[in-house]
């Protein structure tokens, strides 16, 4: 988001917690989420795109409430006039073509509108089958899962979705020399795709609250967090959306600090850390060890502030609009240790796959007749656990070693704390070896976690080890 | 009323600050990372592409100077030291430090008045005698024992004067140098960006201070690669096939008005100098054998306006007993990159082995 994009959500937001306060907040939350997620869509080169990925967010987001809605809770007519508020407001959108100027809401001209309503009645009919046809069941929940898996896979895979928009190219024939793997950037899915999983999951478990349509919709593509996060869990979110808001001086004031926080530390430190820090052409160019551990420290502040900027931004805005989004970061740089670390670092992202991957997965293996070893369970739940947050960033080599650095890390610190954690004690008597205990952690793990970012950081597995070796001083 | 209270009195020291800071217009160019923690550059600062160059094009001339590396070589009592002005040839456009002219001169390690020879690179990619000027001015402090003036037709049209954006943003420089050297400005001149105001707050000046912000970022990309400038290497040769256009600006033949020649600012440029030794030199160009090439000598220059150029300055030089060297077709045309005056490392090497006997004369 650029800060005049944030500026105007966030006058938006504020605008209708001082003024308008109650009075149709819950459709302001709604259709201005709808507007958002179009108007920060990317333009994208594939002929019409940016209008359809974010009705496609649109489209499976309701069909997710449809399957995970009660029987009685689908047929309500309030959640088929919301049906009609969101074709509504896409439709205009749409309309938005035939003005004589550019479209400000939409990244490029939105497509032809026959199309539109030839997909909204086609939408509208599915919805009106799997009403009448389906039931609430485990496997139709599971096939959301699984489809929602396959996009991501599809989007995140560079050679998939290269191969994707070559197909997409040679059926619209445009250019397909062209084709490459961002012409499919769809933006904010991994968001919108780990809140509806949640919802998924937690009604398979029978433990999703009742929601409407609105109320559904608004939690996964919530605008203050669409982009960035932070994931919030659904019953959190609803509960602070039917609590009328009451933006008071105290809370306009904590709001407007960490609104500003979060600029100040995105567009001023992380911007200008970004300068400087370790990217694929100065990897190869720094001619000295030294200078190159201070672009990579640099990257690792600028990723902290860039994403805790955001993150306090977004934190801010919902607040305007009497929504307390979770907490993301908290001083992760400074714990001293890696689990810690990972306790206070995209918390919202690391509860999400404990609840919903280490958990599960540690007691299936512990529920096994003769269950492996407890070091071994561990070091395999840690270490696919952590691949796999590897892979939700993208699915390259990169993001691979990422995840298998902080999996391998996390199982070394684990037994190292259980073999450690007396003698420590004993060694630590005094408050200043517990100061350097504690500061002596900070410091390997936070030189462990910069480490780590050189595969983040640069895309290329050889010079993310020619990176390593030069750190160093091996070549 | 918390609320309130906080936003007013926070509103209100923001005027305050900006007044303030409108009223005593701090020099904070002056603030420089460069020489103290990073190495100085060794050219001024610019820069067209900065993720990739890691250097930028700010006006701001006290941050331009305080980021190189004169401003931290303090000089020792045998240094003979030596400033380099003009274009973007003496810059070095597609050249590494070390390959500019001053790069080679430097490395070429001679002495001359039983002092060694230390050349500093104070070339500025825009051609205009204005701008050689205000940047001389500013190097006068450095207490240089030669100056080296490399110039070309290109740099004397009154028109390019002020169309370099360093000289449009430095008017009240240009005004003070005006009344003390002589130097005929326009204070009228629309080129001129002229602040109000409000254009001297913290707000109004949000842009320069930024920039200058980033010069002493990009001081760690120095320090870390020594690059301060992208090295294409698929950059178009200068053109040898020529147009057969006999106009130079706004000069047609057979004479050019010197009323329209900016030789006052060459004027002004040596009385600035004062008592110290000037060499002017006349730069080296593409001498194109392409077509029409019979018109003009390359993409810059007719026959005509340049060879009558070349008589005004040896007859101005002569007049004016200014030391000058008409070193124009010392470089063969193979040595020209992407212009008809940017050298390549062999051809800054000819012009380097031309001046240093030159430097050496001088102490005679």
């Amino acid at each position: 988001m650029t800060i005049l994009q944030i500026l105007i959500v966030a006058a938006a937001a504020l605008f209708w917690g001082l003024v308008m306060r109650e009075r149709g907040r819950k459709h302001f939350l709604l259709n201005a989420s709808v507007l958002v997620i179009f108007w920060l869509q990317p333009a994208l080169p594939l002929r019409g795109f940016d209008f359809w990925i974010p009705l496609a967010t649109l489209t499976i987001t309701v069909f997710s409430w449809f399957i995970t809605a009660a029987e009685e809770s689908r047929r309500e007519k309030k959640n088929w006039g919301v049906i009609a508020i969101l074709a509504g407001t896409v439709l205009l959108l749409n309309l938005t073509r035939f003005l004589p100027f550019d479209s400000i809401l939409t990244p490029s001209r939105p497509p032809q509108p026959l199309t539109l309503l030839l997909i909204l009645a086609f939408s509208g009919f599915i919805f009106l089958l799997v009403t009448r046809l389906t039931r609430f069941s485990a496997a139709l929940l599971a096939t959301g899962i699984i489809g929602l898996i396959v996009i991501f896979l599809a989007i995140k895979i560079p050679a998939l979705a290269y191969w994707i928009s070559y197909g997409i190219r040679s059926l619209t024939d445009q250019s397909l020399t062209e084709a490459k793997a961002i012409d499919l950037r769809w933006l904010g899915f991994s968001y919108v795709a780990f809140r509806i999983i949640h919802t998924l999951r937690d009604r398979q478990m029978g433990r999703l609250p009742a929601v409407d349509l609105a109320e559904y919709v608004t939690y996964v593509i919530f605008f203050p967090a669409f982009t960035a996060g932070p994931i919030d869990r659904i019953e959190r979110f609803i509960k602070d959306l039917r609590k009328p808001s009451t933006l008071g001086n105290d809370e306009l004031l904590i709001a407007s600090q960490r609104f500003m926080l979060g600029l100040f530390k995105k567009f001023v430190v992380a911007d200008a850390l970004a300068l400087i820090a370790l990217n694929d052409t100065n990897a190869l160019q720094v001619r000295s060890t030294g200078w190159l551990w201070i672009l990579l420290y640099a990257y690792a502040f600028q990723i902290y502030f860039d994403f805790s900027g955001y993150t306090d931004i977004a934190i801010g805005i919902s607040k305007f609009l009497g929504i307390q989004l979770p907490e993301n970061f908290s001083a992760p740089y400074l714990k001293p240790n890696l689990t810690q670390f990972w306790n206070n670092w995209h918390m919202t992202l690391t509860q999400w796959f404990r609840a919903y991957f280490f958990n599960p997965v540690t007691r299936w293996l512990r529920s096994w007749n003769t269950p492996w070893p407890a070091p071994v369970m561990i070091a395999l739940t840690q270490i696919a656990t952590m691949l796999l947050i590897g892979f939700w960033h993208g699915v390259t080599w990169n993001f691979a070693l990422w995840g298998l650095w902080h999996g391998v890390g996390l199982f070394i610190h684990n037994r190292w704390s259980d073999m450690a954690k007396v003698r420590a004690g004993e060694w630590a008597t005094t408050p200043f070896r517990k100061f350097f205990l504690n500061m002596s952690g900070v410091v390997i793990t936070f030189n462990f976690v910069a480490l780590g970012w050189i595969f983040f950081a640069l895309s290329s597995t050889s010079t993310s080890m020619q990176v390593f070796l030069k750190l160093f001083e091996m070549r | 009323m918390k609320t309130i209270n906080i936003i007013l009195k926070g509103f209100l020291l923001f005027i305050i600050v900006n007044v303030v800071f409108a009223i005593l217009q701090p020099r904070v160019g002056n603030f420089s990372a460069y020489n103290v923690i990073f190495p100085g550059r060794e050219r001024l600062p610019f820069g067209e592409n900065s993720a990739k160059a890691y250097n930028l094009s700010l006006f701001d001339l006290d941050a331009m100077f305080a980021s190189h590396e004169i401003n931290g070589d303090n000089k020792q009592a045998d240094e003979f030291r030596v400033i380099l002005i003009g274009d973007s040839s003496v810059w070095g456009t597609l050249l590494k430090p070390e390959e500019t002219l001053a790069g080679q001169l430097n490395s070429a390690d001679f002495s001359v008045c039983a002092k060694s020879i230390r050349v500093y690179n104070l070339g500025y990619p825009t051609i205009s005698l204005t701008k050689d000027v205000l940047l001389l001015s500013h190097a006068m402090k450095y207490q240089p024992d030669l100056i080296i003036w490399l110039t070309t037709l290109e740099a004397f049209p009154l028109e390019k004067q002020t169309a370099s954006p360093l000289v449009a943003n430095n008017q009240e420089t240009l005004l003070r140098l005006a009344t003390r050297y002589g130097l005929k400005v326009d204070a009228n001149d629309p080129a001129f960006i002229r602040d109000s105001f409000w254009d001297s707050t913290i707000i109004g000046k949000q842009r320069a201070l930024a920039d200058v912000l980033r010069l002493q970022l990009y001081g760690v990309m120095w320090a870390a690669t020594g690059i301060d400038q992208t090295y294409p290497t698929d950059y178009q040769k200068a053109q040898t096939d020529l147009e057969a256009d006999q106009k130079f600006h706004k000069f047609e033949p057979p004479v050019m008005d010197e009323n329209l020649l900016a030789l006052n600012v060459l004027e002004a440029g040596m009385n600035m100098a004062g008592d110290i030794a000037v060499l002017i030199v006349n730069e080296p160009m593409l001498i194109s054998t392409g077509i029409n090439s019979d018109i003009r000598y390359n993409f810059f220059y007719p026959r005509w306006a340049y060879d009558q150029y070349r008589s005004m300055m040896s007859e101005l030089s002569l007049k004016n007993n200014w030391t000058y060297t008409d070193l124009w077709d010392a470089v063969p045309a193979s040595e020209f990159t992407n212009s008809a005056i940017h050298l390549t490392p062999a051809g800054e090497a000819f012009l380097a082995e031309k001046i240093k006997p030159i430097i050496e004369g001088i102490c005679k």
